[in-house]
């Protein structure tokens, strides 16, 4: 039942944060690049402001998977960066936060990219 | 008259319904996409018990980046996103998805300025908003 209500939570957070995203592609027409970017500063902000932890322990990955997860991995790496390292911590913490995802995603992009030889695109 | 009637009448419905229609498929997709991420992060913990956050969240997101990509590859991602819109756009695997289908549409043109350049044309501003935005956090964060 537990496990049940979790799931509950994190479809539900992670539905309405997509469907936000959709609102905003219906009335603004932005193009996806935007809305990322959007996101990804919306969770920024979040993160710093500190409201993201307790969205996080509420909603686990119906917070951490929309782009919103991305960007508030980036603050807080830059701010443990900085309690570590200071200036240096500043600029290299960020990164170092978000390295699996980002080399991954170009890893596999390149290699998908390779692999499966360009289509015809419909829609 | 009549016509201005009915172009009315279309204002007013067209919007409406197109809303609903993009609206649910929206939270549907994006609600499964998260729950499948939370199936990915709890099935990690089974298999490694004593693996910290931090650590999770990048396995847990590797992965789905991964099956992102790989879904893009089959052409299937493409096919979800006309019906799904924003949820597939903003979970992660749409990240992943915004690097493969124009590195894959731009194959032909070489590997340099097609792949490599080709790929960042929407993961670009991200990466570029990302990297300066968590820079000057942390430049603040000094201060604080």
């Amino acid at each position: 039942m537990e496990i049940f209500l979790t799931y509950l939570k994190v479809f539900a957070v992670g539905g309405a944060i997509c469907m936000l995203g959709q609102i905003l592609i219906n009335r603004t027409e932005m193009t996806s690049a935007r809305i990322l970017v959007t996101f990804l500063l919306l969770g920024l902000v979040l993160e710093i402001t500190g409201a993201f932890k307790y969205m996080e322990e509420f909603a686990k990955a119906g917070v951490t998977i929309p782009i919103m997860g991305f960007g508030a991995s980036l603050a807080r790496g830059a701010l443990a960066g900085v309690q570590e390292e200071g200036l240096l911590g500043a600029i290299t913490g960020g990164m170092k936060a978000v390295s699996g995802g980002l080399t991954s995603a170009i890893f596999f992009g390149f290699m998908f990219a390779i692999i499966f030889k360009s289509k015809t695109k419909k829609i | 008259m009549e016509k201005e009637k009915y172009l009315e009448l279309v204002k007013q419905t067209i919007p409406k319904s197109s809303l609903w229609k993009t609206l649910l498929p929206a939270f549907i997709v994006g609600g499964l996409i998260c729950c499948v991420g939370q199936v990915v992060s709890d099935v990690t913990k089974l298999i490694i018990p004593d693996i910290d956050k931090l650590s999770l969240g990048s396995v847990t997101s590797i992965i789905m980046i991964f099956l992102g990509s790989f879904f893009t590859g089959l052409g299937l991602y493409d096919k979800l996103g006309h019906y799904a819109g924003g949820g597939s756009i903003i979970p992660i695997t749409g990240f992943a998805n915004s690097i493969v289908s124009p590195a894959m549409e731009y194959n032909r043109e070489g590997v340099v300025f097609g792949i490599c350049a080709k790929m960042f044309t929407i993961a670009g501003p991200i990466i570029v908003f990302g990297i300066v935005s968590s820079v000057l956090v942390g430049v603040v964060g000094l201060f604080l």
